[in-house]
C-alpha cells in the first residue's frame, strides 16, 4: 500500500519535474514546478517528516514560487519567446544529465538494505524538531535569523531602481 | 664572576643595537659613550675572571654551556663558553684595545655623518670576535669568524660614496672567502674524524693518535688555508693593504690588533692537532717566513702612511705563524700580544698625524710633525721602537723569542727572521724621521691647520704606550732574570703537545748562545736605525715622485712586486673574460633564447588558449557539470 | 500525531536514493539545456530540493531527527537564495532587456 503510495507520487514527482524542463512558457514552468513541490511534501509525509512537510508547503510551493511567478509577471515573459539552443547541444545536454544519473545511480548503490531504525512517538513532528532545533541547533538557528536580514537588505537594495538612473 | 661571562659578548651587542636603532635620535655624545661603556664593562668582567683564574696554577678550562643550538641525532652543539688561559688573554686584548679604540674613534670620526653607524659596526665587531675566541666549539669560531669578516667588510667600505673603498671592501671580502672556504672543509672533516666540534673532545681524543695521520694533516692544512685568509699571508695577503680604506681605528682595531690574529688564536687552540702534522708545521713555517721577508721588502718602499703599517702587519703576522710553524706557540701568541699594542698604538697615531693634516696620507708631505703633535709624537717613538725590537719594550721580548726558537731549529732561520727584523726596523724609523723630523713638506694651508688632537685621541695613545713598554714583561726569559711567566700559563693549553711530543716545546739554548744571540740582532737593530736616521732625517732623501725614473729593484717595490697585476692577470683577468666569453656566446645565444623561447611558447599558447574562455554562461555550467561528473565518476568507479 | 507508515521492508533507502538522483538529474538537465535564467534557477530549486527529500530519507532511516533540521536550515538558505538571486535577476533583465543567459558574456577575458 505504501509502496504504491510511494511509486504514485514519484511518477507524478519525476513527471511534473520533466514539464518543468520542457514547458515552452516560464508559467507554465513555475506551476509545474508547484505541483512537483507538492508531490514532494507528500513523500515527507510518507516519511514521518511531518512539519517538513508544512513548511515545505509553505516556503517552498508558497512563498518562493509565488516570488518567482511575481518576477516572470514583472518581466512580461508569458510569451513563449525564449530563443532555443542548437539541437546538437540539446542532444549533448540530455546525454550528460542521463550519464549524469548512471554515475549517480551508481556511486549510491552499496546503501542497498538499511533496516528503517525504530522511531519515537513525536519523530518528525514540530515538537521533535523543535526540541532538536532549540537544544542542539540554537546557535545555527540564530545565525540563520540574520542571514535572512542580509538577504532581505540585499534584495531591497538590488531590485531598487536607482533614483540617479 | 664566571656565571656572568655571558655578559661580556652579550653587552657589545646591545650597544650595537643600541646604536643602529636609536643612534640617530641620541646625540654623538651618547652613542660615544654607550658604545664605549658597553666594552669597558666587558674588560673589567674579563679582568674580574682573569684575576682569581691566573692564581691558580694551571687552571682549568671552565666551560658555561649557555643554550641548545643544534640536537639532531648524535650531533649536539651548544652555546657555550670556554674560558680557558688562550680566550681569557684574547679577551683581554680584544676589550681593553677596543675599548681604547672606541675612545679615540669618539674624537677621530666626530665631524662624520656616519658617526653612529660607525660605532654600531665598532660594537658588532667586538660582539663577533668575543664570540669568535669565546666559543668552545668550531662552530661558535665559525660565527664568529664569519661575523668579524663581515664587520670587515662593512668597515673597510664605511665611506661608502667612494667607489675604490667599496672594491676594497668587495676584495678582502672575497679574499676572507677563499680562506673560509678552507676552514669550512677543515671543521666539516673535524666533525668526520672526532663527530664532534668541541675543543675539549677532540684535544681528548686527538693525544691517541699517531704523529704524521693523513687525514689530520689534511685537517691542518685547511684549517691553515682559512688563517691564511684571515690573516693575509701569502698568498692571500694584498687585500689587508687594501684594507687601510676603512677609517683608520678600524685599521688599528680589526687590520691590525684582533681580527687578523684570529688565524694565529685558530692555530693555537687546535695545537694539538698541528703538533701531529709536522709536515703542515713546516708549510706554515715557510709561508710565514716568505710572509715576513716579503711584506716587510715592500714596507720598505711604500710612501702611504698607512700602507707602510699595513705592510708591516702583514710581515709581523708572518712572523707570529713563523713561530707557529717552529711549534713555539706560545711565542707566537706572545708577539700577538705586544703586538696588538704596539701596532695599534701606531695606527692610532698614525691617525692623529692624518688628522691633523687633513686627510693627508702621503709621508712625502709631511715632516717636522714633532713640534705640531708632542703627544703623538712621542708615543709613535715609543711603538717604532717597540716594534724595531729594542729593549726593554714589549716588541723585542717577543721577537726575541721567536728567533730563539728559530735559532734552536736551524741557524739559517735566525739569519732570515734577523733579517726581517732589521727591515721592520729599518722602515719604521724611515716613516718615523719622514713624518716628525725634518721641516714641512706639505702645503701651506696643512701648515697652518696642524694641531695636537684632542684629549680623547691622546689618551688612548699614552695608555697603549706604556702597555708597549710593559706587555713584553709577561714573559721575560730566564736569561734575562725573568720567569716566563706566559709560558707557564699555557702549560695547560699545550698539554697534549707536550704530552705527544714528550717534551718541552720550548726552546733550550745555553745562556752564552742566548746573549749572543739578543746582543747581535739589538746591535744590528740599532746600526739599521742609525742609517736611517742619517738617510731621512732632516728632509735627506725624501721619496721622489711616483712619475720620476726608478730603478728596476725600486719599481718592483713600490709597485709591490706586482702581486695585484699578477693576481689580476691570472685570476681576475681570465674570470672577467672568460665570463665575457659565456655571456655573449652562450648566454645571449642559447640561455637567453630558450627562456624568451618559453615566454613566447606560454604567449602564443595563451592567444589560442584563451578563446576557450567565451564568456558564455551557459557554456561554463556544462563544462562544469561535465567536470563534476567526471570527478565522480572516477571517484565511484576507479576504487 | 500517530506515525502515518509502517514500513514493511518493501520500501528500501534504494528507492529513495534513485529518486533523488533521477530528480537531481534532470534539475542538471535543465539547467543545460534551457536558456532562460528563471528556469535555470528553477531547475537548482529541483536540485535543491531532490537533495531534501534524501536526507528527509536518511533521518527517517537512521532515527535522527538532526537530518531534518538540516532541510529545515537548506530551506531558509534557500528562501535567502531565491529572494537576493531573483533582485539579481531582475536587475540583469533591466539593463539588457533578455533572459537569455546567452547574453551574459562580460565573463569574458
Amino acid at each position: 500500500m505504501l509502496t504504491i503510495a510511494f511509486y504514485i507520487l514519484s511518477a507524478l514527482t519525476i513527471s511534473s519535474a520533466l514539464m518543468v524542463l520542457f514547458s515552452k512558457s516560464p508559467i507554465y514552468s513555475v506551476l509545474w514546478l508547484v505541483i512537483c513541490f507538492f508531490s514532494i511534501t507528500g513523500h515527507y509525509i510518507l516519511l514521518d517528516a511531518h512539519f517538513l512537510a508544512i513548511v515545505n508547503l509553505i516556503v517552498y510551493a508558497g512563498a518562493i514560487m509565488v516570488l518567482f511567478l511575481y518576477v516572470i509577471m514583472l518581466m512580461n515573459l508569458n510569451k513563449e519567446s525564449e530563443p532555443q539552443k542548437p539541437v546538437w547541444l540539446k542532444f549533448a545536454s540530455v546525454i550528460t544529465g542521463c550519464l549524469l544519473m548512471i554515475v549517480l545511480a551508481g556511486a549510491l548503490k552499496g546503501y542497498s538494505e538499511l533496516p528503517p531504525a525504530a522511531i519515537t512517538e513525536d519523530f518528525g513532528t514540530a515538537k521533535g524538531v523543535g526540541k532538536v532545533l532549540f537544544t542542539e541547533f540554537l546557535m545555527p538557528f540564530e545565525v540563520a535569523s540574520i542571514l535572512f536580514i542580509t538577504a532581505m537588505v540585499g534584495a531591497v537594495i538590488l531590485a531598487k531602481k536607482h533614483v540617479n538612473d | 664572576m664566571e656565571k656572568f661571562a655571558w655578559l661580556i659578548p652579550a653587552l657589545p651587542l646591545i650597544g650595537f643595537l643600541f646604536s643602529i636603532f636609536f643612534g640617530k635620535k641620541v646625540s654623538k655624545t651618547v652613542v660615544a659613550s654607550v658604545a664605549s661603556i658597553f666594552v669597558l664593562i666587558p674588560f673589567i668582567l674579563t679582568v674580574a675572571i682573569f684575576i682569581p683564574f691566573i692564581s691558580v696554577a694551571e687552571a682549568e678550562a671552565i666551560r658555561i654551556p649557555l643554550l641548545e643550538w643544534i640536537n639532531i641525532g648524535k650531533l649536539t652543539v651548544n652555546y657555550s663558553i670556554q674560558l680557558d688561559q688562550l680566550s681569557l688573554m684574547m679577551m683581554l686584548v680584544i676589550t681593553g684595545v677596543g675599548f681604547l679604540i672606541h675612545v679615540y674613534s669618539a674624537g677621530y670620526m666626530h665631524d662624520d655623518d656616519g658617526f653612529h653607524r660607525f660605532f654600531a659596526y665598532l660594537n658588532l665587531f667586538i660582539f663577533f670576535m668575543l664570540v669568535l675566541v669565546m666559543g668552545s666549539n668550531f662552530l661558535m669560531l665559525f660565527i664568529g669568524w664569519e661575523g668579524v669578516g663581515l664587520c670587515s667588510y662593512l668597515l673597510i667600505g664605511f665611506w661608502y660614496k667612494n667607489m675604490d673603498y667599496n672594491k676594497a671592501a668587495n676584495k678582502a671580502f672575497i679574499m676572507n672567502r677563499i680562506g673560509d672556504l678552507g676552514l669550512l672543509l677543515g671543521i666539516f672533516l673535524i666533525y668526520l674524524r672526532f663527530s664532534s666540534f668541541e675543543y675539549s673532545r677532540i684535544a681528548y681524543e686527538a693525544i691517541d693518535i699517531a704523529i704524521g695521520d693523513p687525514i689530520i694533516t689534511t685537517i691542518t692544512i685547511l684549517l691553515f688555508i682559512g688563517a691564511i685568509g684571515k690573516s693575509a699571508q701569502l698568498p692571500l695577503f694584498t687585500w689587508l693593504p687594501d684594507a687601510m680604506a676603512g677609517p683608520t681605528p678600524v685599521s688599528a682595531l680589526i687590520h691590525a690588533a684582533t681580527m687578523v690574529t684570529a688565524g694565529v688564536y685558530l692555530i693555537i687552540r687546535t695545537n694539538i692537532l698541528f703538533t701531529l702534522a709536522p709536515f703542515t708545521q713546516e708549510i706554515i713555517m715557510f709561508v710565514g717566513l716568505a710572509t715576513a721577508l716579503f711584506a716587510a721588502t715592500i714596507g720598505l718602499k711604500q710612501n702611504d702612511i698607512k700602507k707602510v703599517l699595513a705592510y708591516s702587519t702583514v710581515s709581523q703576522l708572518g712572523y707570529m705563524f713563523f713561530a707557529l710553524g717552529l711549534g713555539a706557540y706560545t711565542a707566537a701568541y706572545f708577539h700577538l700580544f705586544t703586538h696588538a699594542f704596539f701596532k695599534a698604538l701606531l695606527f692610532l697615531g698614525s691617525g692623529s698625524v692624518i688628522h691633523a693634516m687633513s686627510g693627508e696620507q702621503d709621508l712625502r708631505k709631511m715632516g717636522g710633525l714633532k713640534k705640531a703633535l708632542p703627544i703623538t709624537h712621542a708615543t709613535f717613538l715609543i711603538g717604532t721602537i717597540a716594534i724595531a725590537g729594542l729593549p726593554p719594550l714589549a716588541g723585542f721580548f717577543s721577537k726575541d723569542q721567536i728567533l730563539a726558537s728559530a735559532f734552536a731549529h736551524h741557524p739559517v732561520l735566525w739569519i732570515m727572521g734577523v733579517l726581517g727584523a732589521l727591515m721592520t726596523a729599518f722602515y719604521m724609523f724611515r716613516l718615523y724621521y719622514l713624518a716628525f723630523h725634518g721641516s714641512f713638506r706639505g702645503t701651506h694651508e696643512q701648515e697652518h691647520h696642524l694641531h695636537e688632537s684632542p684629549k680623547t685621541m691622546t689618551f688612548p695613545l699614552v695608555i697603549l704606550a706604556v702597555m708597549s713598554v710593559i706587555a713584553g714583561f709577561v714573559n721575560v726569559p730566564e736569561v734575562l732574570g725573568g720567569g716566563h711567566w706566559l709560558d707557564n700559563f699555557f702549560t695547560p693549553l699545550l698539554a697534549g703537545t707536550t704530552l705527544i711530543l714528550e717534551e718541552n716545546v720550548h726552546a733550550h739554548l745555553s745562556h752564552t748562545v742566548e746573549y749572543i744571540l739578543m746582543g747581535s740582532s739589538v746591535l744590528a737593530v740599532l746600526a739599521v736605525i742609525f742609517y736611517a736616521r742619517i738617510r731621512y732625517k732632516n728632509n735627506g732623501h725624501v721619496p721622489a715622485e711616483d712619475s720620476e725614473p726608478m730603478s728596476f729593484l725600486e719599481r718592483l717595490l713600490s709597485k709591490k712586486y706586482y702581486v695585484d697585476e699578477l693576481y689580476d692577470s691570472i685570476v681576475s683577468n681570465p674570470v672577467v673574460k672568460g665570463a665575457g666569453l659565456l655571456y655573449n656566446y652562450i648566454e645571449v645565444n642559447f640561455i637567453d633564447r630558450i627562456v624568451n623561447g618559453v615566454g613566447q611558447l606560454v604567449v602564443l599558447s595563451s592567444r589560442t588558449a584563451r578563446f576557450m574562455q567565451t564568456g558564455n554562461v551557459g557554456f561554463y555550467i556544462f563544462a562544469m557539470v561535465i567536470g563534476a561528473l567526471v570527478i565522480l565518476a572516477a571517484n565511484t568507479f576507479l576504487h | 500525531m500517530e506515525n502515518i507508515t509502517q514500513f514493511t521492508g518493501a520500501l528500501t533507502i534504494n528507492h529513495y536514493l534513485f529518486l533523488s538522483s533521477v530528480l537531481f538529474s534532470i534539475g542538471v538537465m535543465g539547467v543545460l539545456l534551457r536558456r532562460n535564467f528563471i528556469i535555470i534557477f528553477m531547475c537548482v530549486e529541483l536540485m535543491l530540493n531532490a537533495v531534501n527529500i534524501l536526507l528527509a530519507a536518511f533521518s527517517r532511516y537512521n532515527g535522527n531527527q538532526s537530518g531534518q533540521v538540516f532541510v529545515f536550515f537548506i530551506m531558509v538558505v534557500a528562501a535567502a537564495e531565491v529572494a537576493v538571486g531573483l533582485a539579481i535577476l531582475v536587475m540583469i533583465f533591466r539593463n539588457i532587456r533578455t533572459t537569455d543567459i546567452n547574453a551574459l558574456k562580460n565573463l569574458k577575458w
